[in-house]
């Protein structure tokens, strides 16, 4: 029993010892590590340095001291901002943390305080203004990028080449059962609809600005890669998505030109149709920020000066469509004037 | 006059062997099912995220350049995060089983508190994210730190590991315990040179499977707001950390296809991490256990 005992003891004791060096060696490692990847992160802005060499125009600094800088919000601007992040840590050596939970969770986050700024794939709402206002929170609005939602369908697909506002909404509100029902020219095949479900901003501004609110019907699926998918390996479907799913699967996917509302003519998701507006589906990507924190915190108002500088190289090499230039300048004039 | 009539017999002998073979073999379709899908996927993520297993992926933090991303800050962040959690739910099971067997009266109330804390083992892990959130996160102000985080999960393993200490605690043999107290010994003493050692290889094996569970647990933290991107790992329990969950996650919805590569060398990291904390369990199990 005595032996039994010494083992058990052993055991624990070995148990905490190997805690309590993973922990250490964790920290050791992490001086090491940061700085490796530091290096390779430059490197990799070398390479494209004719793009983000505006990053040298950041007339602002940064102070260690400044409290953690936070950001929470859309999983759609994610990868723009989280492209920025990792820029601006190799150039500045500031970390800033960084979520993609939605843009519903962004706000809640300004609210609270938790965060100094909100990604968001859609305008702030009334009642997220109410909330701000109650909490006393100031706040800006930035536009960091333009996304086109874009509706492919098959590449299979020969006869369906541009839709109206009103043949997207038959499909969606799942009143026609065969793509006939939508155009008597079309085939008289089953229409499968797919789309991303409510967790994402992609299909509430689909339900705001197709549907007027009244719902997207059709299979609606967590994971927008699996909307890609489906349209892929089903000769019928259809779906919508963001223009960087688009992109990264173009060869797979025949996108559809959309007629808008107010308009006889239809417009392609082109790079510059997005950027200028016209295509109907073109949307707005946000940060919003906390004011008190942009005119207190140094490394904040700098790190938004940088994400502003570098949105246009960011967007494009994220599959977004960066904004015009004097549209970036008109943002970058929101910025307030910190005294030197 | 034959009693038996050996035809009869073995006609509806062979009825029930056909079907003792039909059911064997059932059964055994049923056991593959499982196992086959489980093969199925381990294969298709190796598949997957091999090429993108290396020394660099496991050293490099999180980029939006798939080629470059990482997984060193989740690993880190996970490390630190059990760090908080295992001791908080280890002292705390520890100490409701032992008073729950050993000291509490045996009456309703303790039987009340028992069947309470079985039913706290099914409550789903977003329910104690929620609780974390409200409790840890904003009305004790910890934000999304690790310990935060480490305390709501604490919570949350903490049914599995006092049910499965108190499982341990009460195969002690009561002839151990009642010599113990017959040589004069107190409680405390009879608790801790008895039944505690006697009663350990149970409670570890408990310890390290909530421990796993804690490990892989996703919900509570997209619920705490704990961050996808962290170009730092923390250096207090009271710092943001990144959690290898999270991370998996937060790349699986990345437009970019090359990310579906990056998150299956993650899967392959997390669930290696998860086997040998399960192969742990089993070799104390075995090993320690039949000790009376």
């Amino acid at each position: 029993m005595k032996k039994n005992l010494f083992l058990a003891a052993l055991l624990m004791s070995l148990m905490f010892i190997l805690a309590a060096c993973s922990g250490s060696g964790s920290e050791e490692g992490t001086e090491e590590e940061s700085a490796g990847s530091e290096e390779t992160t430059e490197e990799g802005s070398e390479d494209e340095s004719s793009e983000s060499g505006s990053s040298a125009d950041i007339t602002g600094a940064v102070n260690e001291d400044d409290e953690q800088i936070a950001g929470e919000g859309s999983s759609t601007v994610f990868p723009i901002l989280n492209l920025l992040v990792e820029d601006f840590n190799a150039d500045q050596g500031i970390a800033v943390e960084l979520g993609g939970n939605g843009t519903g969770s962004g706000f809640s986050a300004l609210i609270d305080g938790t965060a100094q700024f909100a990604n968001a794939s859609r305008a702030i709402e009334q009642e997220e203004i109410d909330a701000l206002e109650e909490a006393g929170i100031d706040y800006t609005e930035f536009l960091v990028a333009t996304d086109g939602l874009t509706v492919a369908v098959n590449p299979a697909n020969d006869f369906v080449e541009e839709l109206t506002f009103d043949e997207l909404k038959t499909i969606y509100s799942g009143e026609a059962e065969n793509w006939s029902d939508v155009n008597p020219d079309f085939p008289d095949e089953p229409i499968a609809a797919y789309g991303p479900d409510q967790s994402h901003g992609t299909h509430d501004f689909f339900n705001e600005e197709v549907m007027e609110e009244e719902g997207v019907q059709g299979q609606l699926i967590q994971d927008t890669n699996q909307v890609v998918s489906s349209v892929v390996g089903d000769q019928n479907a259809i779906g919508f998505f963001g223009y960087s799913f688009y992109q990264e699967n173009s060869d797979q996917l025949k996108a559809v030109s959309i007629v808008g509302p107010d308009s006889e003519e239809a417009v392609e998701p082109t790079f510059e149709n997005v950027m200028d507006f016209s295509y109907p589906l073109s949307r707005p990507l946000y940060v919003y920020t906390d004011n008190a924190a942009l005119e207190e915190n140094e490394t904040f108002h700098t790190f938004m000066e940088f994400v502003l500088k570098n949105s246009q190289s960011a967007a494009e090499e994220v599959g977004y469509v960066p904004l015009e230039d004097d549209a970036l300048e008109e943002e970058l004039s929101k910025l307030p004037n910190l005294e030197q | 006059m034959t009693l038996i009539d050996k035809d009869i017999i073995a006609k509806k002998r062979n009825g029930r062997q056909s079907k003792n073979t039909i059911l064997k073999w059932l059964f055994f379709l049923c056991t593959m099912f499982g196992l086959i899908v489980l093969i199925m996927l381990i294969v298709d993520t190796l598949m997957d995220g091999w090429s993108r297993l290396n020394l660099d992926f496991l050293t490099s933090f999180n980029s939006s350049r798939a080629e470059q991303a990482g997984f060193f800050g989740a690993i880190i962040g996970s490390l630190w995060l059990m760090l908080v959690t295992a001791p908080v739910a280890i002292i705390l099971s520890i100490g409701t089983a032992l008073y729950l067997e050993e000291y509490a009266p045996k009456n309703k109330f303790t039987e009340f508190i028992k069947i309470n804390i079985s039913n706290l083992a099914g409550v789903p892990s977003v329910v104690f994210g929620l609780l974390g959130l409200a409790m840890f996160a904003r009305a004790l102000q910890l934000g999304n730190s690790v310990l935060a985080a480490g305390l709501t999960l604490a919570l949350m393993i903490l049914p599995v590991i006092v049910v499965a200490s108190q499982e341990a605690i009460r195969t002690v043999p009561a002839s151990v315990r009642e010599a113990s107290i017959g040589m004069g010994a107190t409680k405390w003493q009879t608790v801790s040179r008895i039944i505690l050692p006697a009663a350990i290889p149970g409670i570890v094996t408990g310890v390290i499977l909530a421990l796993s569970r804690a490990l892989g647990e996703t919900a509570p933290l997209v619920v705490i707001g704990v961050p996808t991107t962290l170009l730092v790992t923390p250096s207090s329990v009271l710092d943001s950390f990144q959690a290898m969950p999270m991370q998996i996650y937060s790349w699986v919805k990345m437009p970019n296809e090359e990310f579906q590569y990056v998150a299956a060398a993650g899967i392959i990291v997390m669930l290696v991490v998860l086997l040998l904390m399960n192969s742990a369990a089993i070799f104390i199990r075995n090993k320690f256990s039949k000790r009376y």
